[in-house]
């Protein structure tokens, strides 16, 4: 019998259960592209069958990371940077829930850069939404690692001076497996590529644009939006790593030349994490928080180990 | 217990497999009967520079490493460097013989592999004259050709062993069967007979005018020899911890890879990840989750994870984290021992510190406190630091095997089952009421993401019962109480329900009193024991609880006595200082005894110590030992 009752239980789901019932409502600024992700969600969780406490969202600091305090989930809200390894983990320790990440351009690419490359070469069963804003808009407007060349805030006054780092290559050549953008002015496809990115079996980044109307006025507010898949303009196939390569290019640099493009990038079968740490032995098959529930489980002695030392 | 002990040092390069020999060689003294110590020095390089382990070996209790030693065994260094003439690290090959000669007691015993020193480099020495006035027993042998004869070169070290126990008349068996069960056949049938010659050689060659021979002993069970790494991965095992997460750095690597090496046989996980933050962040996680999980460090990866500790403390997580430490600051000095990074563990991350850290001081105590860390994190919700140094982390000695023989502690403390999520405060949206403000000394019990019922938010914010982020004055102010009273409630739990984790020696009636913590408490228990035989009325404690205090002990320790001397390995007097925080006074009444030159002390210094400090004089016990008067003297 599991301790986690919340996981794989079978009933129906109301699509409000995952708006709080009370307090607090969200205090984005009005028109922030943060609300477009939290409806995706809202709307996409029901629809792959999910219920509230079997969903661990966990988010890191910045306007993205109250997203837990808005979404009715398990949630853990982290601190700046450090989303991933804390979800990981969770993940690692009771494979059973649906971990979710969040957090911002500043969060996931600059601060916490090193646990975005190393999360997606191992390739974690989980999805990792990333709200890019190109600002760092808690703190009141600074250049962020998405800000574009030239970029002036009251940290670059005359003009930022480094190019833009380029988060969809950034994620193909580390190892995400599943890789996507989308904009929160695309609600539908946002939904339905945070529907795949759940369902997917390793590491799904998607790189959410989410216009900040407060501290990002000049920048465009991603519309009119292309969709790659749905466009005739463009043809290349995401199971092929080096086409995606090819697309993902154009796209960061047609994002600072005024085209927003969107969709799916790369797909990729590789096993996952988990799934390759239990075929080495090095996991094990029944989720480990389980363990500490079951009565009859045997706990191996240190006693039993000390032959080597006698 | 000087009167008869044996004290052997094998010294080398780093990489001429010094340490497994050493290994094998305590393991035989052990099964003959012996109480064994070592303590190894080793230089921070990739290989070669000079090594060396010691052994102490008596009939019985060895709690430290000795006063100097009375037999070497100089390998050589096949890695040394060839130095141009006034290198600044000298010349290397000689070293394993020079350097180690300002410590050999008188009428000790030199045993040299002449096979790979130059007879000059010997001659440079004043070898002989310095046996003469030592009353020095030096034995030049050709350890290399007699290994090479039936083996390769690098069994010189089997040949060393075989003259050793010649010299020392001890029985080959315990070493002929320690050989057996840790070398592949292959290898072991050229080391037995070179072990056979060397020993066959030794006494057919040589008349014995040295007094040295085995001591002897027995002991009343079978006993295990450990590191303090060892003990402190066997005290996580047997706390159901079956979850780690690391990145390598010396000396924390010990216990990480100990860990690893077992955990995903028992069904457990080992992460190695991309730095330390990751790492303590990993332990957070898969706490959260419902897993025993640890994470640690030495003082520059422990620095790393500051921040992921201080959330653990905010969101309440359990998690125990150890902080090896080495001589700093920065890279400092990397395999040597140092008690630097005490006021850093019990302060870092911001905020007031809401941490429970332990400082055992010797293998048992590692074991013992390690338990008592996940129990504690695990019940009252806390980050729980065991802080220990190369020191502890490398030596060796022998614990009764008995002393393992209990049941494992896999239980998560104060989590709360689906059933009892059910009876709990909820609020009127459904969500789990997590931190609740009144409860039975301050610990509210937690829900795992998964359970039915029990969600919430867990946040580094200050946040209300439910979770939610809050700069409420009342809720602030509730909230912070409530996590500070955990603290006063673990004091009082190690007052009443454990046995205490301070350590005390001597004469009880004494008037002049030491206070020590962590891994110098075996050279203060020897040098107290050994004031004591001399008629000097003497005690000493050794603390561990470092958080929260030991006020009341401490207090009456302190109280009972005219004068303490605070023994530690680090330049400015941190326990000290930690000592007069928690109490509040007696500036006037400690002195520190300080040593911070990458070796511990050495019982004699500490008895050095106490003789400045009651006969008075201004002499520093030794030229590297340093005395922190009194406020005001």
């Amino acid at each position: 019998m599991s301790a986690f009752n919340a996981i794989g239980e079978d009933r129906d789901i109301d699509r409000n259960e995952f708006t709080p019932g009370l307090e607090p409502q969200p205090t984005w600024c009005p028109g922030c592209g943060d609300f477009g992700v939290l409806k995706a969600l809202k709307q996409a969780l029901p629809e792959v069958g999910l219920t509230p406490e079997e969903v661990l969202t966990v988010t890191g600091i910045g306007c993205s990371g109250k997203l837990n305090s808005y979404l009715d989930t398990y949630g853990f809200h982290t601190i700046h940077g450090r989303s991933l390894p804390v979800a990981r983990a969770a993940k690692l320790a009771n494979d059973g829930l649906e971990v979710i990440a969040a957090g911002g351009d500043g969060d996931g690419y600059g601060i916490g850069g090193n646990h975005f490359m190393h999360t997606a070469r191992e390739n974690h069963d989980m999805t990792y939404i990333v709200f890019n804003n190109e600002v760092f808009g808690l703190t009141k407007g600074q250049t962020s690692p998405t800000s574009p060349k030239g970029h002036t805030s009251k940290t670059t006054p005359h003009g930022n001076a480094k190019s833009p780092i380029r988060p969809l290559s950034l994620a193909l050549t580390s190892g995400a497996t599943y890789v996507a953008r989308t904009a929160a002015v695309n609600p539908n496809q946002a939904k339905e590529i945070i529907k795949e990115a759940i369902e997917h079996d390793g590491f799904a980044h998607i790189d959410f644009l989410t216009q900040c109307p407060t501290w990002n006025k000049d920048a465009r507010q991603y519309v009119p939006y292309v969709d790659v898949q749905e466009s005739d303009d463009y043809d290349f196939d995401v199971t092929d790593r080096q086409e995606a390569q090819e697309m993902m290019f154009e796209t960061e640099n047609e994002l600072y030349e005024g085209t927003v493009l969107t969709g799916r990038y790369f797909v990729d079968e590789r096993p996952s994490y988990q799934d390759q740490k239990k075929e080495l032995g090095e996991m094990p098959e029944e989720p480990l928080a389980e363990r500490y529930f079951d009565d009859d489980a045997e706990w191996e002695r240190s006693y039993d180990l000390l032959d080597r030392h006698k | 217990m000087s009167d008869h002990e044996l004290i052997w040092r094998i010294a080398g390069g780093s990489g001429d497999g010094i340490d497994s020999t050493s290994q094998n060689f305590a393991k035989a003294l052990m099964r003959s009967g012996l109480d064994v110590f070592t303590h190894r020095h080793y230089p921070s390089r990739i290989r070669g520079g000079h090594t060396y382990v010691e052994i102490r070996a008596a009939g019985h209790d060895v709690q430290s490493r000795g006063d100097g030693y009375n037999f070497l065994l100089s390998l050589g260094d096949s890695f040394a460097r060839n130095p141009q003439e006034e290198a600044y690290y000298g010349n290397e090959e000689i070293k394993p013989l020079a350097e180690n000669l300002d410590d050999l007691r008188e009428g000790g015993i030199i045993v040299y592999d002449s096979g790979l020193v130059s007879e000059e480099d010997v001659e440079a020495l004043n070898l002989e004259e310095r046996a003469e006035e030592n009353n020095w027993h030096v034995f030049p042998i050709d350890l290399r050709s007699l290994a090479k004869e039936h083996g390769r070169e690098v069994m010189r070290n089997t040949a060393g062993v075989g003259v050793t126990a010649a010299l020392l008349e001890m029985d080959l068996e315990h070493i002929e069967d320690l050989m057996e069960d840790a070398m592949p056949e292959k290898i072991l049938e050229p080391n037995l007979t070179i072990l056979h010659d060397a020993y066959d050689m030794v006494q057919e060659e040589y008349e014995f005018e040295h007094d040295l021979r085995i001591p002897k002993g027995e002991h009343d069970e079978e006993q295990a020899l450990l590191s303090g790494s060892n003990a402190i991965a066997y005290g996580s095992i047997d706390a159901g911890c079956r979850f780690i997460a690391g990145y390598p750095m010396t000396p924390w690597t010990d216990v990480f890879t100990i860990m690893s090496q077992h955990l995903p046989d028992m069904g457990g996980i080992s992460e190695q990840v991309e730095d330390e933050i990751a790492a303590a962040a990993l332990a957070v996680g898969a706490s959260h989750a419902g897993v025993k999980a640890m994470s640690g460090s030495s003082g520059g990866g422990f620095a790393l994870m500051s921040e992921p500790l201080g959330l653990a403390e905010m969101t309440e997580t359990p998690i125990v984290l150890l902080e090896s430490m080495r001589a700093g600051p920065s890279t400092g000095m990397p395999t040597k021992p140092e008690q630097g990074d005490l006021e850093f563990t019990l302060y870092t991350s911001q905020g007031d510190s809401a941490r429970v850290v332990f400082a055992p001081g010797t293998v048992a105590e590692a074991y013992e406190q390690t338990r008592l860390a996940f129990h504690i994190a695990y019940e009252y919700q806390i980050p729980t630091i065991i802080i220990y140094d190369q020191k502890l982390s490398g030596e060796n000695s022998n614990v009764p095997v008995s002393f393992f023989d209990r049941e494992p502690e896999p239980t998560l403390g104060s989590i709360a089952t689906e059933d009892e999520i059910a009876e709990m405060p909820h609020d009127a949206s459904g969500k789990f009421h997590r931190f609740q403000h009144d409860v039975e000394d301050g610990v509210s019990p937690r829900s795992l993401p998964g359970q039915k019922g029990g969600r919430y938010l867990a946040t580094g914010n200050e946040h209300t019962p439910e979770g939610h982020i809050s700069e409420d004055a009342d809720n602030r102010v509730a909230q912070m109480d409530r996590r500070m009273a955990k603290l006063e409630a673990i004091r009082e739990e190690l007052e009443t329900e454990h046995e205490s984790n301070q350590t005390y020696f001597g004469d009880e009636t004494a008037d002049f009193g030491i206070i020590t913590w962590g891994s110098s408490q075996g050279a203060v228990q020897e040098a107290v024991a050994r004031l004591n035989d001399q008629g000097h009325a003497v005690k000493a404690v050794g603390v561990s609880d470092m958080m929260p205090f030991p006020e009341n002990e401490i207090t009456e320790f302190i109280e009972s006595v005219d004068q303490a001397m605070v023994v530690e390995m680090n330049a400015t007097a941190q326990f000290r200082g930690l000592i007069q925080k928690e109490l509040g006074r007696y500036g006037d009444k400690l002195t520190s005894l300080l040593k911070y030159n990458g070796n511990p002390f050495e019982p004699a210094e500490i008895v050095e110590g106490y003789e400045v400090n009651v006969d008075g004089g201004d002499a520093e016990p030794t030229a590297q030992v340093r005395i922190e008067p009194a406020a005001g003297d």
